[in-house]
């Protein structure tokens, strides 16, 4: 136990890496998510079909094998050598983007037709309509499940291990190699790990608030920091206008 | 306000212009069908600029359908509607017509606007935003402009004291004054009322009705209306169309069409619609 506590700061730059990737990851997922999902909206064919593409290309691809791919094989193709975390969060971005972009895409349908009806009525534009109307009311809808993405994606971050990046994970095996200390190690990368999940999860949940007031949806319980503890329920009374 | 007396007329009552004038709305030959199910059936009607005209009949005889053609939130599946004189549900292409591109519609419905039965506020924003975005950002008016633009509006449908809240704060019929508001802040030189006081409780229709009996006396824009409410029929229309199956039933002056109905299919459905309590 002396042993790990005199390891705190390798654990410390460890769960630093974890949340560097994590929050790489988060920018480049969330800019993918709402580009493409968006795309997956439009009226035409052909940017929709672009946005299937991406989304089964890498859904389907594990981001493991993403990462092995820009990293060991882009080389050997083309000469080009990346840098090792860059390409890990590229390839954990591309994973986490394309559930991001269903998320996004389903969320923009679910905003009620005379919604758009009252945006034709008054000659807005897509682009205007999107805009002021459909990304507001969606937002709300996108974030319980992004707070799982993003937890989602924390996670998966523990595979860059595999391409010899020292995160968490890495820290917390080595330590077990040199230490034996086996229980130990693994409780605080336990909790480490919990620990960055629950900010996270706090500030998706402050989010998920600021959406729904801004709709008009009172929070459960009046609020405070209490109730974000606990998933938001958000009451029936989601306002008159359909 | 009082639509002048002669019932055959079918032009508007009171409404300038010279005969020479088109007629501001044209339905030629207008189908609608939804699949197998034919809602508008060679339909032809004209609408003057000015006229305030009322749409009854039975539910699915096509009245609604009108209004959303008008506001392109439909497209034609024969026929033609020309506004102003000019092609509405197709454009010139060539020496012909073809049905009208997004980019068209957007171009000839700037001077339409529509309420709901369901109001349709947007619910991310306040009254004042729901109010301005639109001149803001479809009609380019500057921020301040159409500020004070929302805040006139807000008064004349009696709900200044609203502009900063949410739609969510206020009732139906308030919803419903402030969806009347954000229609006129385009200024719409032909305005659709889709049963606008059907989703009201009753209490709160006649606040809704007063404004837009107000908004009928003091302006002269074009209204077709659908609607139950037979006494604000008889009151602002200047004629009254009485839809059937798809097609005109019978059409006249509402003191015509609600005193002395000549189809029988006019009067069975103002019987069952006294019946119902309006």
């Amino acid at each position: 136990m002396e042993f790990v506590i005199s390891q705190w700061p390798r654990f410390l730059d460890g769960a630093w890496l974890t949340i560097q990737l994590t929050l790489g990851g988060i920018v480049l997922s969330f800019v993918l998510a709402m580009f493409f999902g968006i795309l997956g909206t439009v009226g035409h064919w052909l940017p929709r079909a672009v946005a299937t593409v991406y989304v089964e290309v890498f859904r389907g691809i594990a981001a493991l094998v993403v990462m092995y791919w820009f990293i060991y094989a882009l080389p050997l193709a083309t000469g080009f050598q990346l840098d090792d975390m860059f390409a890990a969060i590229l390839a954990l971005g591309l994973n986490l983007g394309a559930y991001g972009a269903e998320v996004v895409r389903s969320s923009i349908n679910a905003v009620p037709k005379a919604q758009i009806e009252a945006t034709v009525s008054l000659n807005m534009s897509w682009l205007q309509r999107t805009r002021l109307v459909v990304l507001p009311q969606a937002w709300a809808q996108m974030l319980p499940t992004f707070g799982n993405l993003v937890v989602e994606l924390m996670k998966a971050t523990a595979v860059v291990y595999l391409v010899g990046l020292h995160d968490l994970s890495w820290v917390a095996d080595d330590l077990r190699r040199l230490s034996g200390d086996t229980i130990p190690v693994f409780l605080v990368a336990f909790a480490l790990y919990y620990l960055v999940a629950q900010v996270l999860i706090f500030c998706v949940r402050l989010l998920e608030r600021r959406a729904n007031h801004k709709l008009g949806r009172t929070p459960p319980s009046g609020g405070g920091l209490i109730g974000l503890l606990r998933p938001p329920t958000v009451g029936t009374k989601v306002g008159m206008a359909k | 306000m009082s639509p002048s007396d002669t019932p055959e007329n079918t032009t508007a009552p009171g409404v300038e212009g010279n005969a020479a004038d088109a007629p501001l709305i044209v339905f030629d030959k207008v189908v609608k069908r939804f699949g197998d199910l034919t809602v508008l059936d060679h339909l032809d009607f004209n609408v003057e600029a000015g006229e305030r005209v009322t749409l009854i009949g039975p539910s699915g005889s096509g009245k609604t359908t009108i209004l959303r053609l008008l506001m392109t939130l439909e497209k034609v599946t024969e026929g033609h509607i020309n506004i102003g004189g000019e092609p509405f549900s197709h454009m010139p292409r060539g020496s012909g017509l073809v049905p009208a591109s997004e980019s068209y519609l957007r171009q000839r419905r700037k001077s339409i606007g529509m309420v709901f039965q369901q109001f349709n506020l947007f619910p991310n924003m306040t009254v004042r935003k729901n109010i301005m975005e639109a001149p803001v950002h479809v009609l380019g008016l500057s921020k301040d402009e159409a500020s004070e633009r929302a805040a006139e509006l807000l008064d004349l449908v009696g709900l200044g004291d609203k502009i900063d809240a949410h739609p969510t704060q206020l009732s139906g019929g308030q919803q419903q004054r402030v969806a009347i508001a954000r229609a006129l802040a385009m200024r719409p030189e032909i305005l659709l009322l889709d049963e606008v006081t059907s989703a009201l409780d009753p209490e709160l229709v006649a606040g809704v009705l007063d404004v837009l009996r107000e908004v009928a006396e003091t302006t002269d824009i074009t209204m077709l209306c659908v609607t139950h409410e037979m006494g604000f029929a008889r009151d602002v229309s200047h004629r009254v169309l009485m839809f059937d199956k798809g097609q005109i039933a019978e059409e006249g002056h509402p003191d015509q069409i609600f005193g002395d109905p000549r189809e029988d299919r006019t009067k069975s459905f103002l019987k069952s619609v006294l019946e119902n309590g309006h």
